[in-house]
């Protein structure tokens, strides 16, 4: 240990891991091994683009934008692209949209694959044995205990992930949305409805009726 | 430049896994966020795999453990960021703690003038 725990360094506000980290990034600055805008970029990006948001832009836009939707489902990883998410090379995306006939669900039976540049990380019951082996067989009823409830008459499809594919699904636009603009939208969607196991819901709003 | 969240740093697992709230990450203090993105942009530039990063923390983390010695998440990440530098010769302990005394020292003072 060289002083980690060393609380009577604090001063100021500033704590002495902040001083630590401050005369580590400066060395390192100076001998050229990284400079400061690169650790700005770095942080940013982690920060922002990473999770459910990636994806809740990619279905808004979507929604709205009737070419786009297109070109999404004919090719997800160029249209995720064209909004500035992308992930390693030779992973493709894909994106399967809910209709009032067709419900998609998406699961990695084999391990946790997830499409990680759109949804962020995925949820623990996403990794677990019980849904990975269960959601195959017994979808509707699986779906049942995540609390949505579909009519026998909706064809329920199944979408099993791999190393070379990640699956995304689009839910459906809920109706009575028509006015809400495309970042409304975005606050809408859900990680749950976007892996299949959620509608994407309207909140109910308060003070009226 | 463009930087593109690595999953081998955003999907660590376990105790190694990044602190998040719904799915963000959160930072308790700005230096936390430097001590990120010093590791991450080290990566970035190809000074060590992220694999080396990694399994340090994995054994800082069992070490602290083992001592009975609580430590935060990032302190753990500082420490074995701090490691794993002076361990591939980027900078000496020595250097790294003369800095941090200048600070330190100015950190004291500067509200005295």
């Amino acid at each position: 240990m060289s002083g980690m725990h060393h609380d009577s360094h604090q001063a100021g506000t500033e704590s002495y891991a902040a001083l630590r980290t401050k005369a580590l990034e400066s060395l390192l600055v100076e001998r050229g091994l990284v400079t400061t805008d690169v650790i700005d970029t770095v942080v940013r990006a982690y920060e922002q683009d990473i999770g459910p948001l990636n994806g809740a832009q990619v279905v808004a836009r979507a929604w709205v934008d009737p070419a786009y939707k297109q070109r999404l489902l004919a090719d997800g990883t160029s249209a995720i692209a064209e909004l500035g998410f992308g992930g390693r090379q030779g992973v493709d995306m894909v994106v399967l949209e809910n209709t009032p006939t067709v419900h998609n669900v998406v699961v990695c039976t084999l391990c946790s694959c997830y499409p990680w540049p759109v949804l962020g990380l995925p949820p623990s019951w996403y990794k677990s044995y019980a849904y990975r082996s269960r959601v195959v067989r017994e979808p509707r009823v699986v779906l049942r205990e995540f609390g949505l409830e579909l009519p026998e008459a909706v064809e329920i499809r199944v979408w099993d992930s791999n190393s070379d594919m990640r699956y995304m699904v689009l839910p459906e636009r809920p109706s009575g949305t028509e006015p809400l603009s495309e970042a409304d939208l975005v606050s809408l969607v859900t990680r749950d409805a976007m892996i299949g196991v959620a509608k994407v819901q309207v909140p109910a709003t308060p003070g009226r009726g | 430049m463009a930087v593109a969240p690595d999953p081998r740093i955003t999907a660590m697992d376990e105790q190694g896994a990044l602190p998040r709230k719904n799915g963000a990450l959160v930072f308790e203090a700005p230096w936390e966020a430097r001590a990120f993105g010093l590791a991450v942009a080290l990566n970035e530039a190809g000074v060590y795999p992220w694999r080396d990063f990694s399994q340090g923390l994995a054994a800082e983390t069992a070490a602290l453990e083992q001592q009975g010695a609580p430590a935060s998440y990032y302190e753990r990440w500082l420490e074995t960021l701090e490691k794993l530098a002076i361990a591939r010769g980027l900078v000496t302990l020595d250097e790294l703690d003369a800095r941090t005394a200048e600070y330190v020292f100015s950190a004291h003072h500067e509200h005295e003038d």
